[in-house]
């Protein structure tokens, strides 16, 4: 695999490259290569298992990779801890909501800016000059911006712990948003949502490309949704890439409908898990 | 039944609570960012005490370096600990860290033991001496002072937690650490921050409890009562730990005034168990009950 800058029409915003990540004997990636090109919605697709939230937590700094690297803007971050890459612009949500559980819907998004204020302790104990200022500043534009786009203004003061699912993925999104991202990483942002909120947020995901000139990068099971939103799709099956490309193109791959309704043939399946724990002994 | 006595016994009581809530404070703010429940906090207060009678008697520094001085040096300590302690045990089950907890607390009685010797020894005075009279009662001046110190310094402490963002950033790390790290919070750096900070509290509370009542390398018993404030208070509550500690600095009051000296740790216990048969999560403690 090449390192950037590859030979893809654009720089691309991220790109990954023999990215491999092991727990123990098990292999969770194995050589994971691909590119998110700026601007576009990517998606990772893949059956239970695949390794497509390993990817993500080792994308955004959560897991050591054993061999690979992570470029992002053309940097290599490999080995950047998980606030440095958010610093950078790596937003993220989490598959089982991360929120923080005891704070209102606004301090939650307000921390989503946390990497970028520049507070000290003396001025936050009297409470003014800069203190005061950026917090207005701040609150000002988080209400204009992220909560009206979000449309969670009625809940603003709220405690996130009472809010049903649907909201609080809003509100996730909202805070990943407050952290001015590059990128942001949706991980199954419509999972567990019924048709009226999945259209909503799929309707979110790509106001934010069009309004904030948000990449996205996403991990989703619903393939309505990455099918219709996405310019390009990456898919992974026992932590490989099998397929990727075009939405439509991928759709037709046969090892992409093999992975996910199997082949029919049980001795080809024999012979791929015989292959890949051949390949763990190794 | 004397009623200014009672009054007396009783505003006694709250003002050394005043203490108990610093120590208690001290406690929560550890375990609301690390979950670490730290029984050496008593032994913290007690190497804060020896830090500032160093300082203070044994290099006769004057006091508003002294006291500043063993503040910042008990900060350093909390600091070593969590770098040297706890932190290798990340990831590793609470009962293990809460036992290197305790055998940090004897390490530290040892050292003390070994610098400084078993005596018992008296701090200088720094507080003002002119009896104190709140109405007719009579209260002690190092007790009411001591209790002024520990309100302006919660005070102080709350404030902070509630403005600046690095107590943003710990209860953002006390509720959800995967998320915190995704949002561009240091998280190991709120985890020393949190146990530097929790050493210097209890290094003035250490301070205050030892011009009261003498330091001695017995004195990390004061942590006994603390962990019951805390317990009584819900652990992770800051709320919770000034009531509790306002109501256990109370009840010891009236206990060892009316019953003896000797009901005192009797009475925090049996508050202690009687707050947990009615309340296992404590006064105003998270309940931890996840909804899946």
């Amino acid at each position: 695999m090449q390192i950037s800058p590859s030979g893809q029409p654009a720089d691309p915003l991220l790109e990954v490259n023999g990215l491999t990540l092991t727990f123990g004997g098990v292999r969770a990636l194995g050589g994971v290569g691909f590119a998110v090109q700026p601007g576009s919605i990517t998606a990772v697709i893949g059956p239970n298992g695949a390794g497509k939230t390993s990817l993500f937590n080792t994308i955004s700094g959560f897991y050591r990779p054993s061999a690979g690297s992570v470029y992002f803007q053309g940097a290599d971050i490999t080995h950047l801890p998980a606030p440095k890459r958010a610093a950078l612009g790596l937003g993220r949500s989490f598959q089982n909501i991360a929120l923080f559980r005891g704070l209102t819907v606004l301090d939650n998004i307000k921390l989503g800016r946390h990497a970028h204020l520049k507070t000290n302790v003396l001025d936050a104990l009297f409470y003014m000059g800069r203190a005061r200022r950026e917090e207005a500043e701040l609150r000002a534009d988080i209400e204009a911006r992220i909560i009206d786009f979000l449309e969670i203004d009625h809940i603003r003061h709220a405690s996130v712990a009472s809010l049903p699912y649907g909201l609080q993925k809003r509100v996730e999104m909202a805070r990943a948003l407050a952290m001015e991202p590059r990128i942001l990483m949706l991980d199954e942002p419509v999972a567990g949502m019924n048709r009226e909120e999945t259209e909503d947020m799929a309707r979110f995901i790509l106001d934010v490309r069009a309004e904030w000139g948000v990449t996205v990068l996403m991990v989703e099971h619903d393939m309505g949704v990455v099918m219709d939103l996405s310019d390009h799709v990456v898919v992974l099956n026992f932590g490989e890439v099998i397929a990727q490309g075009p939405p439509a193109s991928v759709q037709r791959d046969p090892e992409v409908v093999r992975a996910y309704l199997g082949s029919g043939n049980v001795g080809d399946l024999r012979k791929r898990f015989r292959s890949s724990s051949a390949q763990e002994a190794t | 039944m004397d009623w200014l006595i009672l009054f007396e016994v009783s505003l006694t009581g709250l003002a050394s609570g005043g203490l108990f809530a610093l120590a208690a404070l001290a406690f929560v703010m550890v375990y609301k960012a690390t979950r670490v429940v730290n029984l050496a906090i008593g032994e913290m207060l007690m190497a804060g005490a020896y830090l500032f009678f160093t300082f203070a008697a044994m290099f006769a520094l004057p006091l508003w370096f002294a006291i500043p001085a063993a503040v910042l040096a008990s900060g350093l300590l909390g600091g070593v600990i969590e770098r040297t302690m706890i932190r290798p045990l990340l990831g590793e089950p609470p009962i293990s860290v809460f036992m290197v907890t305790i055998g940090l607390g004897s390490v530290l009685v040892g050292l003390v033991e070994v610098i400084w010797s078993a005596d018992q020894r008296r701090l200088p005075d720094f507080m003002p001496t002119d009896p104190i009279l709140v109405g007719e009662a009579f209260l002690a001046p190092k007790v009411f002072w001591g209790a002024v110190i520990a309100t302006v310094l919660i005070a102080a402490v709350l404030m902070v937690f509630r403005f600046w963002r690095g107590g943003v950033a710990l209860r953002a790390t006390a509720s959800d650490q995967a998320a915190a790290y995704s949002v561009g919070i240091n998280v190991p750096r709120v985890f020393s921050l949190s146990w530097v900070a929790g050493a210097m509290i209890a290094a003035v509370s250490g301070i205050i409890v030892g011009s009261i009542g003498g330091i001695s390398s017995n004195m990390g018993v004061f942590g006994l009562s603390v962990v019951v404030v805390v317990i009584v208070g819900g652990l992770d509550s800051v709320l919770g730990a000034l009531v509790a500690g306002l109501l256990v600095g109370v009840i010891e009051a009236l206990a060892s005034f009316y019953l003896g000296g000797e009901f005192k740790l009797l009475a925090t216990f049996v508050v202690l168990v009687a707050v947990l048969m009615f309340r296992p999560y404590g006064l105003f403690g998270t309940h931890e009950i996840e909804r899946l």
